[in-house]
């Protein structure tokens, strides 16, 4: 099995995203994290899909999504060539005897705290999975009352747009 | 095309109607119901749509498709909401997969009452998802005439396919006004029908150096209309060809170069042509499992050219090693003037020792069949004859099992267009409805729709619509008593034990038949009599000519025969389901045996 970030252009029209998703079911593929959203261009949203496969399984997915009539464009990010990010909002155990080694474990990840109370500290942080997983895991000791996480976003780096050429593509072929 | 109309004031069913005309649809098949009743008002003045009442809308479905197959042009359905859009579900998802333009028109519960589990409300869009090439949920009346337009467009064009266009009743109400032609808006569908020219030229470079190549044809080559480059291209290479269950008529049968069709129920010649090739040139096919058997060991010696207009198909199956995406008349055409240039440079291989082989096979394992020792009709024999009787102009339509499988075999297809049938769903069902829209398309030709008793019984009703709109088709029953593919699995595979797959229409003087004693039910000359239509009956080998000759004779009415026959005829050759080709068996427990070198 390997991972792959697919970033997938979309008309911005209603049950769009079920076709997506409906897509990978039926075909057998797994999605391990998946977030939309707008773009800058009102009529496009974009879809950025984590998923796991076999072999060469990737291009069959990849090829299935380029049919769908409201698929514009499919770009995968590799990580080395892309930012990604990953929201988590974490939700810890926290009394005064044990308050300040979680706002520590807060100031190491660079994360912030976004709410507290008496028994509680909700921390909000951002970032690649792999940072994520290490906060979590350096929190766990102090018990998690619940989190919720995003799917990744992720944008190629360097000066390229994938909206513009996604764009252009589309005014060529009228 | 009439004039450019602009700004009609209409109601959304207007629009509706005015936009299948314009369109071009000159007929729909379809089951008025309430959320769709708005259009039928407009519908019952159009003088430019004709529309067929059906029995039921599975029949409206392939009636869409046989118009659509046997005429190139888009077939139209439509139903209301509810049960009648899932009644469209299996024709839908038929037409899904072989590829078949047919445009669905359901009228869907008013926009207010979706999603409060109204009154014959079905999410219609959200159970095609799946099996449509696309479908559209229409918000507003102004969106009709583009929605139709684009609808009619996704279907034809690129891999076609079947389109859902799902309107609310109130939708259908509404005051709007109608303009026409509307700009299409499908910025992400673009697909590729020109080739890419180093594949080509690849492509071009193997097809010369090759010393076992074959011409590996699929239904791909009738949707682009390339049979006539695909003669050119054969005739030019002087290559083995086959075409599948779904290309039956895409070349001359009785042409030399045709091997027959591989897969399943292939000919030994075609079969073991692709597993000893060293090349396959694959056109508009999609490698499919009654074609490949086991997948891992089809043709395992040969490069694969495969050329096909849905890149989702290239290496879905099975790796090429020339991938060339692109329509397959366009990919033929220009593959022709390689080829040439490749023989012109001196390169051009020797395939006579492929050829002595190939008709070897074809020598030693023609199709044939025994006469049944029970004394009765031989199946294949009545499809034989049929095929010879009717004749090459004549559109075949078949259901699903054994009599589909021996209409592919022994009827010679000559010409593209003449054989419809449900392959890739293998809907039992489909042949009487899909005569119906193959004879309203093509109004001129003969049209035979060779069914078994048990297909024949799901989708029968149509032969009411058939007599009352004037739709003389013919109808062939393969009466062989019994769910006659299922039977011969059971006979194969599950010793013998004929577990619910007689049907009873045979008459039973045995009690201790599975249904006892009893009359034939139905019996299919009273039941085409009840339907409108002239019902005979053949039991004897001797009767078979002069019955098809009377049943041709008649052209004012339906015409059913019965053709009773002996319920123990096969379907050979055979490559078990799972298994290699290599195992293909000839007839029952005979294994060809071949040259062991490749």
């Amino acid at each position: 099995m390997s991972v792959h970030t697919l970033s997938v252009l979309v008309e911005n029209k209603p049950g769009v995203l079920a076709r997506v998703t409906g897509l990978f079911s039926r075909r057998g593929f797994n999605i391990d994290s998946l977030a939309v959203g707008p773009t800058e261009h009102p009529e496009i949203s974009r879809i950025t899909i984590v998923v796991s496969v076999e072999g060469n399984a990737l291009e069959q997915v990849t090829k299935q999504l380029n049919k769908l009539i409201n698929v514009l464009k499919i770009v995968e990010l590799e990580r080395e060539t892309a930012v990604q990010r990953e929201l988590l909002l974490v939700k810890v155990r926290a009394d005064e005897a044990t308050r300040r080694g979680v706002v520590e474990t807060v100031e190491l990840f660079k994360a912030k705290v976004i709410d507290v109370g008496p028994e509680s500290i909700t921390i909000e942080v951002v970032g690649p999975p792999p940072k994520l997983e290490a906060m979590l895991k350096m929190l766990e000791p102090y018990g998690i009352r619940e989190m919720v996480q995003s799917g990744m976003v992720a944008l190629g780096r360097g000066p390229r747009s994938m909206t513009q050429a996604a764009l252009r593509s589309v005014e060529r072929s009228a | 095309m009439t004039a450019t109309p602009t700004g009609e004031k209409v109601s959304g069913a207007q629009s509706l109607v005015r936009s299948l005309e314009e369109v071009g649809a000159e007929v729909v098949f379809g089951i008025p119901g309430g959320a769709i009743l708005p259009a039928y008002d407009p519908l019952y003045d159009s003088t430019r749509v004709r529309h067929i009442l059906v029995r039921h809308e599975q029949g409206a479905g392939h009636a869409a498709e046989g118009y659509a197959q046997a005429t190139g042009r888009v077939g139209v359905c439509m139903a209301t909401s509810g049960p009648g859009a899932t009644n469209l579900v299996t024709p839908i998802a038929d037409a899904f997969l072989d590829s078949v333009p047919i445009v669905a028109i359901t009228g869907q519960v008013p926009y207010p009452a979706i999603g409060t589990d109204a009154f014959q409300e079905a999410d219609i869009s959200g159970i095609t998802l799946p099996i449509t090439k696309h479908n559209f949920l229409v918000q507003h009346p102004e969106q009709i005439p583009q929605t139709i337009a684009e609808a009619f467009h996704l279907a034809l064009t690129g891999r076609p396919g079947p389109v859902l266009v799902d309107i609310p009743k109130d939708v259908l109400q509404a005051a709007t006004s109608f303009d026409w032609p509307p700009t299409l808006d499908l910025p992400g569908y673009r697909p590729v029908l020109k080739p890419h020219g180093k594949q080509i030229r690849e492509a071009a470079r193997l097809i010369a150096g090759a010393h076992r190549p074959v011409l590996y044809v699929g239904g791909g080559v009738l949707k682009a209309h390339a049979t006539a480059e695909l003669k050119k291209l054969a005739e030019l290479t002087g290559i083995p060809l086959v075409t599948t269950l779904m290309a039956r008529g895409a070349f001359p049968d009785s042409h030399r170069q045709h091997l027959g069709m591989p897969g399943m129920h292939g000919s030994v010649a075609a079969v073991t042509a692709l597993q000893k090739a060293d090349l396959l040139i694959a056109l508009g096919t999609r490698f499919d499992d009654r074609v490949t058997g086991r997948l891992e060991s089809f043709a395992p010696h040969a490069l694969i050219i495969h050329a096909d207009i849905d890149p989702a198909e290239i290496g879905k199956n099975r790796m090429a090693d020339v991938p060339i995406v692109g329509d397959a008349r366009e990919v033929i055409s220009e593959l022709i003037p390689a080829i040439q240039a490749e023989y012109a440079a001196g390169h051009r291989a020797d395939l006579t020792g492929w050829w002595r082989q190939a008709d070897g096979w074809r020598e030693t394992y023609p199709l044939g069949y025994d006469e049944p020792a029970d004394g009765s009709l031989a199946p294949q024999y009545v499809i034989e004859r049929l095929g010879k009787i009717a004749g090459p102009e004549t559109i075949f339509t078949s259901g699903v099992g054994q009599h589909q499988m021996w209409a592919a075999q022994f009827i010679s297809y000559e010409n593209p267009y003449t054989w419809l049938n449900s392959g890739g769903a293998g809907t039992m069902g489909y042949s009487v409805p899909a005569a119906m829209g193959a004879k309203v398309g093509a109004p001129g030709k003969l049209v035979w729709a060779i069914d078994g008793d048990g297909c024949f019984q799901m989708t029968n009703q149509e032969l009411a619509t058939c007599a009352i709109e004037g739709i003389p088709i013919k109808v062939a029953v393969i009466n062989n008593g019994n769910l006659g593919m299922v039977r011969q699995w059971q006979t194969l595979f599950y010793e013998e034990r004929y577990s619910n797959t007689e049907l009873g229409t045979h008459a039973s003087v045995d009690q201790a038949s599975l249904t006892g004693s009893r009359p034939r039910i139905p019996d299919f000359v009273k039941l085409a009599d009840a339907l409108g239509c002239i019902g005979l009956r053949c039991e004897n080998k001797s009767d078979v000519d002069a019955t098809i000759e009377k049943a041709m004779s008649i052209d004012d009415q339906p015409v059913v025969v019965d053709f009773t026959v002996g319920k123990d005829a096969m379907v050979w050759p055979m490559v078990a389901a799972g298994t290699s080709n290599d195992e293909i068996l000839a007839a029952r427990g005979i294994r060809p045996a071949f040259d062991s070198g490749v």
